[in-house]
């Protein structure tokens, strides 16, 4: 059976390229990158040659680039590591509420020791505006974090402007640009980005590392004690193979963004026009335009998403859904219901996510599949345009 | 994540439909988990001649939908009456722990159908 790979915001493979450039760093290059010996100085020259790659491809200085575990580590590093500098344990944050859970726990987090959050609503196309963000602002503010492209929907927010306004404020302003690298240009400098996390594995690098690029003078506390390796913001040995195969894809990232962009651009354009036409009572959820070029996410009345994943992968198809039964909590998607959608539209989402290597030929295909496979399930519902589920309706409801 | 039986079932489920003249009709439902089921049963001489259903949910949802029409089909109402959760998970070898507690509706619609049923017929009675 055929297999597709719609699912590249999940995670995507390791190009050959990357795996070429780390394979010696597992092998005959294994040094400590902190040990003074030639072992060590082989890595270390090899890290600093990633962290330039990485540097490069947000237009920042390579001290500027600290290496982690990967979006999580580095998202809580840049939320817990500024509000909490110097054993501060009171202030203001600002975030939204579509916000991946890596920020939106470590802002819980935080709200356990006496900080306050406030999380910016978004448009029914998951826009932020950054007036709300400016009216947000307090004498207390300690920190503005917005995500760059949300990772469901694909909305790209104001980021500029956002940037402009916490510079003005003099507020460090955070990004989690997880899902924009290698689909966006991306310029920390140009943007009035103070930090911007970053994760190999979303754009062909290896899973388990990642980076936060923290602008000089942005005061952070470490959240990991122990050597002080990262300039003593990330303590811990470095994973120099890890390290060398983000900078490897960093590299390519940079190198291919203008035609591997424009190739998803049209093909995602192409589902999205698709998608409503062919299927009855089927819409687009995100901004129709300011979305990531990889990203098409659509919502079908009548059906829950998971059994929509499943009956694709019957198929051969990978894809994801913003319900929350793919992940085992029992709430839809906050980032879906922070749109406005109700419970039952939210759970009956779609979300395909392009990558570079994806063809013409595999989207025809998923068209070609998806209204069978949506009917199928309309089949077994209970519900339909003619028999619409009205607001709590269902029956008993079981706890 | 799911058993083979309970792949098997969600992909190709039993019994699927809606009973015209059901003689009873029983309506479960999660709106937050997403999961809402709708079975009907038709009785003969106490004996459940006929069951179908229609889910709106995920994999195990309609799993066990597809698993409590092949379970009650030709049962005394009493015997229906005591299928539990439990026996739909375990004639499914299993689910995972979050569907056991949102998504395993099937045995709470039956008896909810039987339910309506006996209500229908107590009214007759009276009537």
């Amino acid at each position: 059976m055929r297999r597709v790979y719609f699912d590249h915001s999940a995670t995507t493979g390791v190009l050959p390229e990357v795996f070429d450039a780390m394979m010696p760093f597992f092998l005959d290059k294994f040094g400590n990158s902190s040990s003074i010996h030639s072992f060590g100085r082989e890595a270390k020259t090899a890290l600093e040659d990633s962290r330039k790659h990485v540097a490069n491809l947000l237009n920042a200085d390579p001290t500027e680039i600290i290496f982690t575990s990967g979006g999580t580590e580095s998202d809580n590093l840049a939320v817990k590591g500024v509000a909490m500098y110097k054993g501060k344990m009171k202030g203001h944050i600002i975030t939204t509420k579509v916000e991946h859970h890596a920020i939106l726990e470590s802002c819980e987090f935080l709200k356990r020791f006496g900080f306050e959050v406030t999380h910016i609503p978004v448009s029914s196309e998951g826009l932020v505006d950054p007036a709300e963000i400016e009216r947000a602002i307090r004498n207390d503010t300690v920190l503005i974090s917005v995500m760059m492209a949300n990772n469901e929907i694909g909305t790209i927010q104001p980021i500029r402007e956002i940037g402009r306004i916490a510079q003005s404020k003099s507020i460090p302003f955070h990004t989690d640009a997880v899902q924009a690298i290698g689909k966006l240009p991306i310029d920390v400098k140009a943007d009035n980005i103070d930090l911007l996390s970053l994760s190999a594995h979303k754009f062909h690098g290896p899973k388990g590392v990642g980076a936060l690029y923290v602008r000089k003078g942005t005061k952070v506390e470490p959240i990991l004690q122990g050597g002080g390796q990262e300039r003593g913001l990330r303590s811990s040995t470095v994973n120099v193979a890890g390290a060398v195969g983000l900078g490897k894809a960093a590299e390519m990232a940079k190198r291919d963004l203008e035609p591997t962009a424009e190739k998803m651009k049209r093909l995602r354009d192409k589902m999205l026009r698709a998608v409503p036409e062919l299927i009855p009572k089927s819409y687009v959820n995100g901004h129709k335009t300011k979305r990531l070029v990889n990203n098409a996410h659509f919502r079908f009345d009548f059906i829950e998403g998971e059994g929509l994943i499943l009956q694709l992968d019957f198929k051969g198809i990978a894809a994801s859904t913003g319900s929350a039964c793919s992940t085992g909590s029992l709430e839809p998607s906050h980032v879906l219901l922070a749109l406005g959608l109700t419970y039952q539209q939210a759970h009956g989402s779609l979300r395909i996510t392009l990558g570079r290597e994806n063809t013409e030929e595999e989207v025809d295909y998923l068209l070609e599949v998806l209204p069978g496979v949506v009917s199928k399930l309309r089949e077994i519902s209970p519900f339909s345009e003619s028999r619409p589920m009205g607001p709590g309706e269902g029956g008993t409801c079981v706890q | 994540m799911y058993s083979d039986k309970v792949m098997a079932h969600f992909a190709n489920p039993h019994n699927v439909g809606e009973i015209p003249d059901a003689d009873g009709i029983g309506k479960v439902g999660n709106p937050q988990c997403g999961d809402v089921m709708w079975l009907y049963i038709k009785v003969k001489n106490n004996i459940l001649t006929d069951i179908k259903f229609k889910t709106f949910g995920c994999g195990a949802a309609i799993a066990t939908s597809s698993m409590i029409t092949d379970l009650a089909k030709g049962k005394t109402i009493e015997e229906a009456k005591k299928i539990s959760r439990q026996d739909v998970a375990d004639s499914l070898d299993g689910l995972p722990p979050t569907k056991m507690h949102c998504s395993n509706l099937a045995a709470d619609a039956l008896r909810e159908a039987i339910k309506d049923y006996e209500a229908k017929l107590a009214e007759k009675a009276r009537a």
